[in-house]
């Protein structure tokens, strides 16, 4: 990874927990694990034009795990969708930067979030359109572990494969936790790559916060014809902060003015 | 209704090229002539509905007009919270089709049964609610439904339900059909429930009560113009195969209460709150729960003396 990418992403950190910490915004750890896996997507492998949001060819990103808006917010921002410090409006009254996306998001939001298990339909229902207009676009959708305990997300992994959708890419961002514990024992969650393969889905198992690693597994070259792709990612949840990592606390806990301080030293931003 | 449906769609669909179907793998032979036109459109979701509502959404966004088809309380309530989200509140044209609703599967037991979907359906902002009488009135308003940016519930029954005119009625969604004038009593009529309607009129005309007989296809958005005219009757009668809590009758006393203002000497003629076992078929139900013209007739009666 290069000196660019590693100030972006550690900007990206540094802004989650700022807002967080100025707006009262929880589900911090969740969006943490996420930023190298929409880092690498918004600027290394989707064929978008910030400039030119709703560009019809676009390839399209559905954020399924909502409540982690505010790192595909910054991600955006940093891409240049919009002003970066727009995304310090997050969560306040009359903000298009909702907690979970609405109806009337900021430029770039393809899809409403908030409910677990629609990311994935919404992805496939997309790519199957697109086959049948004969588009070249490519959709990707992003599913938290927990998110997975949803059964609408094994019935459009079911419908993917028998339909050919190899325009259709979901990466799993596997932390390991979810909302109230360690999400392989509330649910039977691995062998997660073996789950999707088995499915009929074309599977790779990366470090998700690896922007190298990520990169050779996102690229165009490993899609397969006739079979959606399935990337599964374990990423640690609060990654990049220490006193985050693997803390399931932060889940729901706001950072006080001295623990972004904290963050900030700690990413080397000041 | 139904065979009447994949008649208009294949139509539709050979004319229209962003018409596409979703089944959850019900129909067997019914799509095969739309197969034959639009063989990439006539997509089976597979027995998952909550998902078919969902990638509805997303073919939608991308331009399609996507039809889900199933059977009533499974693309209604099996999916509601997908329906909530990915159609009504991201507010695109998708047209949910629920076959056999109300009693049209009688024998088939409450899990086949919909008396809630009208309610579920007319519950959700951006949501038109759209029930047609029989096969003619599908014919009607099939095309119309396409003109319209929003999502869609099409209430239909299963086949070979009575017909309640000569040739396709020239009806607009959105507004009532009055199939007969009348000044005293009005029957407000939602779908396959004309076919109780059109033998009321028949036996309160016979006793010189005159009648108006009404074909409220559209439950939502309701025709308000039309409604301006309750207050001037002297029993407006709400007829449907739905519960009496929150479908078309409720919907007509919540606009009366609401809207209106004006008392009405109301008469709500439906399901009542209770699941209904042990069926052999459609008419044998209706008996059993009092929603035929012999039943309610003397309520009509009832009410007319009172006044």
């Amino acid at each position: 990874m290069n000196t660019e990418a590693k100030q972006i992403i550690a900007n990206i950190r540094q802004q989650l927990v700022e807002v967080s910490n100025k707006n009262k915004v929880p589900h911090l750890a969740c969006s943490l694990s996420s930023v190298e896996i929409l880092y690498t997507l918004y600027f290394h492998i989707m064929n978008i034009r910030p400039e030119q949001p709703d560009w019809a060819d676009r390839d399209r990103f559905l954020l399924g795990k909502g409540h982690a808006a505010a790192v595909l917010y910054s991600v955006l921002g940093f891409r240049g969708y919009f002003a970066p410090e727009q995304v310090m409006t997050l969560g306040q009254n009359g903000s298009a930067f909702e907690e979970h996306p609405g109806k009337n998001p900021p430029p770039g939001v393809e899809n409403i979030s908030g409910s677990l298990g629609h990311a994935l339909g919404l992805a496939t229902g997309m790519a199957k359109a697109a086959k049948i207009a004969g588009s070249n676009a490519h959709f990707y959708a992003l599913v938290g572990d927990g998110e997975l305990n949803e059964g609408t997300n094994w019935e459009a992994a079911m419908f993917a494969p028998a339909n050919g959708l190899d325009n259709l890419t979901v990466v799993v961002d596997f932390n390991k936790l979810q909302g109230t514990g360690r999400s392989c024992e509330i649910m039977q969650l691995e062998n997660m790559e073996d789950k999707w393969k088995a499915f009929g889905w074309n599977t790779s198992r990366v470090d998700g916060h690896n922007v190298d690693a990520l990169h050779e597994v996102l690229k165009a070259d490993n899609i397969v014809a006739g079979k959606p792709r399935a990337i599964v990612a374990d990423t640690i949840k609060g990654a990049g902060v220490s006193f985050m990592e693997d803390d399931n606390n932060w889940h729901y806990r706001i950072p006080t003015v001295e623990e972004v301080d904290a963050v900030a030293k700690e990413l080397g931003l000041v | 209704m139904r065979n009447k449906f994949a008649q208009c769609l294949t139509e539709i669909a050979a004319e229209q090229q962003d018409v596409c179907l979703l089944y959850a793998d019900i129909g067997n032979r019914l799509f095969d002539k739309l197969k034959d036109v639009a063989p990439e459109r006539t997509i089976n979701a597979g027995i998952a509905e909550a998902n078919m509502a969902t990638m509805a959404s997303g073919m939608a966004t991308m331009g399609l007009r996507p039809f889900i088809y199933t059977i009533t309380p499974f693309t209604t309530a099996r999916n509601f919270e997908q329906i909530k989200i990915d159609l009504a509140y991201a507010d695109v044209p998708v047209v949910i089709v629920g076959t056999g609703s109300g009693l049209s599967y009688a024998n088939l037991g409450p899990t086949h049964h919909s008396f809630e979907d009208i309610a579920l359906m007319r519950i959700l902002p951006n949501m038109q609610v759209v029930c047609p009488a029989d096969s003619l009135e599908l014919e009607a308003l099939m095309p119309q439904m396409l003109t319209v940016e929003h999502p869609t519930y099409l209430r239909i029954g299963k086949k070979n339900e009575p017909l309640n005119y000569d040739s396709v009625p020239n009806i607009k969604l959105g507004k009532a059909h009055v199939l007969q004038e009348g000044q005293r009593v009005l029957l407000l009529c939602c779908g396959t429930a004309l076919q109780i309607g059109g033998k009321l009129h028949a036996q309160l005309q016979e006793q010189g009560i005159s009648t108006e007989l009404t074909s409220m296809h559209t439950v939502k958005p309701l025709d308000e113009d039309y409604l301006q005219k309750m207050a001037d009757y002297d029993l407006v009668v709400t007829l449907e195969e739905h519960s009496l809590i929150g479908g078309f009758g409720s919907a007509i006393n919540d606009w009366i209460v609401d809207v209106y203002e004006q008392p009405v000497n109301l008469l709500r003629c439906g399901i009542p709150d209770k699941f209904i076992d042990q069926l052999h078929d459609p008419d044998s139900a209706r008996k059993r729960i009092g929603l035929t013209a012999e039943d309610i007739l003397p309520k009509i009666l009832q009410r007319l003396s009172k006044k």
